[in-house]
């Protein structure tokens, strides 16, 4: 099995494999208010990768003992399913889906306000239920529409997205194909999340890439930002509009 | 702004921008602009701006009156669950009727419901009383839960909207502000009538003419009006 | 929080007028709906809604080695997870025993049945056979999770598409799919049957199962039972247990129409 090669073609014009634009996002769907038993839920679709979120909270933390005096506490737990990949991972938590969920929580805490929630807890769970890269981006952008659903105060939203570089041609929101890309300097993955006045709360880089280019990779993920951030607006009044009718 | 034009925030979404405008619940200032804190409801009056909730956990205050679940007993009272963020507190002292400090649990055990009144709310807790006429144990009836912020509506207008489900349904409702509804009819089938007009009126919330929908609503499903 | 014990006095006083709270039999199901394609990277996948309770299945397929009693024939894996999100009550940590019961009666309901034809998943005797997995995740809890899943596995195998067996490196490819898994044209149904008051009913809504005493889940296909446990701790008397039994042939032919039909529009 060969992965699909993307070409720079002999005008030096890069082709991603599946046609998009460079700073073209993958289609995004997105819905709120979909697990009727959770305080707020949403899910996110982004091209092939899917991801629900259902937050509850804030409430009592148990056990005591973990509980903080001084500001509540944020829990994110993050898992694939085992049929959202072609190779079955083993249902259960693992260390990646460790890391994911603690990445979550770091990227969602800057626009709560926990000082408010003394002792208590909210909890966010984030479900892969299909992946095509670009997971932990689609749950975050879940986990936030989820919070804001719950009613939770918050200073923004969060937005979340990839940024990347394809041998030498930055590009947003890499799919798998894209992750896997082998040609020249390979493949390199910076998922970043923004807050509403575009700060950053989280980044991550796998790759190689010169500082320069960077920056410029990180303005283009924060313009794209924007554009999902529209998205997720609309998600959460058009939950509303929804009982109107 | 009229009850037409309410808009709905988002949390850093900017509402409105004036030196004049002072930021209510769930909005900061930031300069002149009034930015939402909250998912909800725009509602502007006297220049105080405010986002008014649509969802999410119940907020208790000072006043409340709720309907809760007895979980624990201590040496000196009792810990009810009112379904928001911190259980309330039940002091013994707070009961108009002498208890006995070793027999709390045949005052009120585990698992019982009770209808309580929040007189107090500090860093310690939610302190709950029963020294009012309607507050105490719940012995018999059916519980409904729905969304706290949708508990003005049930009630509607000066109660209108909760006379209008006692009149169709022969049935005594008690309606907490957490959002627990206590409904005690002549039968099982009254009961349930009233549990579905709340539940009708809990989704159909944000409609024009909520009331003409509920009377209708029991037109349709054997109102006694 | 756990439906307070006076709901559960008038459930038991409404089912002794022969009443339900949603107006529905003692043996009616609430609305089932069936869709596939929750993930393409699934050799098969359903999502089933009975009400608001929400449950996915997830088929996945690879190549593994006989078990040493039974060498010419592939093998099934059946695993459960309650998700934390389908519910207020959950505690974070190690699966619940409810998420591996769920698992256990499911696998219980797939094997003993005949559904699989195990022989048909063998690909080298003694060497190589196909591990078939049914993966189970809980979105949403308003009662009876246990036939939702037993509903979902089944629809999700019927339209599963096993991978291609290459050869050259003994692994599967899963850039192929094309053959219909071997199974029994006649599918089996897992229904739960509740104690609740004096009374048996099916389907419970979560309030209902708050005061579920003891249940019996009967696993059954064309009217041939194959499976059954017991799950809680009430007794039962043979008599009421011979009344469920007969009520269990009129039940299961109504949610087979239902199942079937839906299996069968969303067939390839």
């Amino acid at each position: 099995m060969t992965t699909k090669k993307s070409e720079t073609k002999s005008s030096g014009k890069f082709e991603r494999p599946d046609g998009r634009k460079v700073n073209e996002l993958r289609p995004i769907w997105a819905k709120v208010g979909v697990v009727p038993n959770a305080d707020g839920s949403a899910i996110y679709a982004s091209g092939d990768t899917i991801a629900i979120a259902a937050v509850y909270g804030p409430k009592q933390m148990h056990p005591q003992h973990s509980q903080n005096p001084e500001k509540g506490t944020l829990r994110c737990t993050y898992l694939m399913n085992s049929f959202s990949v072609n190779e079955r991972i083993k249902p259960g938590p693992n260390r990646r889906s460790m890391e994911i969920s603690k990445i979550t929580e770091w990227a969602l805490e800057p626009v709560l306000m926990l000082k408010d929630f003394p002792s208590q807890v909210i909890d966010v769970h984030i479900n892969i239920i299909q992946a095509d890269a670009g997971t932990r981006c689609a749950g975050i952008n879940a986990a936030s529409m989820a919070l804001a659903h719950a009613g939770v105060p918050m200073k923004s939203l969060v937005t979340s997205v990839s940024a990347g570089k394809l041998d030498k041609t930055l590009v947003i929101d890499l799919d798998k194909e894209e992750e896997d890309f082998e040609e020249g300097e390979g493949p390199t993955d910076i998922p970043l999340s923004f807050t509403g006045d575009g700060k950053i709360t989280h980044m991550q880089l796998d790759g190689k890439i010169s500082p320069a280019q960077l920056k410029e990779a990180v303005e283009m993920a924060r313009e794209s930002a924007k554009e999902i951030h529209k998205i997720q607006v609309k998600a959460l009044k058009d939950s509303v509009e929804g009982d109107k009718k | 702004m009229t009850h037409d034009e309410r808009k709905i925030a988002i949390p850093g979404e900017v509402i409105i921008k004036g030196k004049e405008f002072l930021p209510g619940e769930g909005t900061t200032k930031q300069g002149e602009e009034i930015i939402a804190q909250r998912f909800g409801l725009i509602e502007e009056s006297e220049r105080i701006v405010k986002v008014i909730p649509l969802s999410g956990v119940y907020i208790p205050r000072r006043g409340n009156v709720v309907i809760g679940k007895v979980e624990m007993i201590t040496f000196n009272g009792w810990v009810i669950n009112i379904g928001a963020s911190d259980n309330g507190f039940l002091s013994l002292m707070e009961v108009p009727r002498f208890v006995n400090k070793d027999a709390l649990d045949e005052v009120m055990d585990i698992g019982d419901i009770v209808i309580a009144k929040i007189w107090n709310i500090n860093k310690r807790g939610i302190d709950l009383s029963l020294k009012l006429k309607g507050l105490g144990r719940v012995d018999e009836g059916l519980i409904v839960k729905i969304n706290s912020n949708k508990v003005p509506r049930v009630i509607g207008k000066e109660g209108s909207m909760i006379n209008l489900i006692k009149d169709n349904t022969n049935c005594n409702i008690t309606v907490g502000q957490n959002g627990f509804v206590l409904i005690e009819g002549q039968n099982v089938d009254d009961e349930l009538l009233a549990k579905k007009a709340i539940q009708f009126i809990e989704e159909k919330s944000y409609i024009h003419g909520l009331t003409e929908e509920v009377e209708r609503f029991f037109k349709e499903n054997g109102g006694k009006k | 929080m756990i439906t307070p014990k006076i709901n559960g006095d008038v459930i038991k006083k409404y089912l002794n007028e022969g009443k339900r709270f949603d107006g529905r039999g003692f043996d009616e199901f609430r609305e089932i709906i069936i869709e596939p394609n929750v993930s393409k990277k699934a050799e098969g996948s359903a999502r089933v809604k009975i009400g608001k309770t929400e449950v996915i299945v997830g088929i996945k397929m690879d190549i593994g080695t006989p078990y040493p009693d039974s060498m010419d024939k592939g093998n099934l894996i059946t695993s459960a997870e309650i998700l934390p999100m389908s519910s207020d009550r959950i505690e974070l940590g190690k699966p619940g025993f409810e998420s591996i019961e769920i698992g256990r009666i499911t696998d219980r309901v797939l094997r003993e049945s005949g559904f699989i034809d195990f022989k048909g998943l063998c690909i080298k005797e003694g060497e190589k056979v196909w591990n078939l997995y049914v993966d189970i995740y809980s979105i949403n809890d308003d009662g009876n999770l246990l036939d939702a899943a037993g509903i979902g596995a089944v629809a999700a195998l019927k339209w599963a598409r096993m991978p291609k067996y290459d050869e050259e490196t003994g692994k599967a490819d899963y850039h192929e799919h094309r053959d219909e898994l071997p199974l029994d044209e006649n599918v089996p149904i897992s229904l739960t049957f509740h104690k609740v008051g004096d009374h048996f009913i099916i389907d419970p809504n979560r309030e209902e199962e708050d005061f579920s005493e003891t249940r019996i889940t009967l696993g059954s296909k064309k009217g041939i039972i194959s499976s059954i446990q017991k799950g809680e701790s009430h007794q039962v008397s043979v008599e009421d247990f011979g009344k469920v039994l007969d009520r269990m042939e009129v039940v299961w032919k109504e949610v087979l129409k239902s199942i079937e039909k839906q299996i069968e529009k969303n067939k390839k």
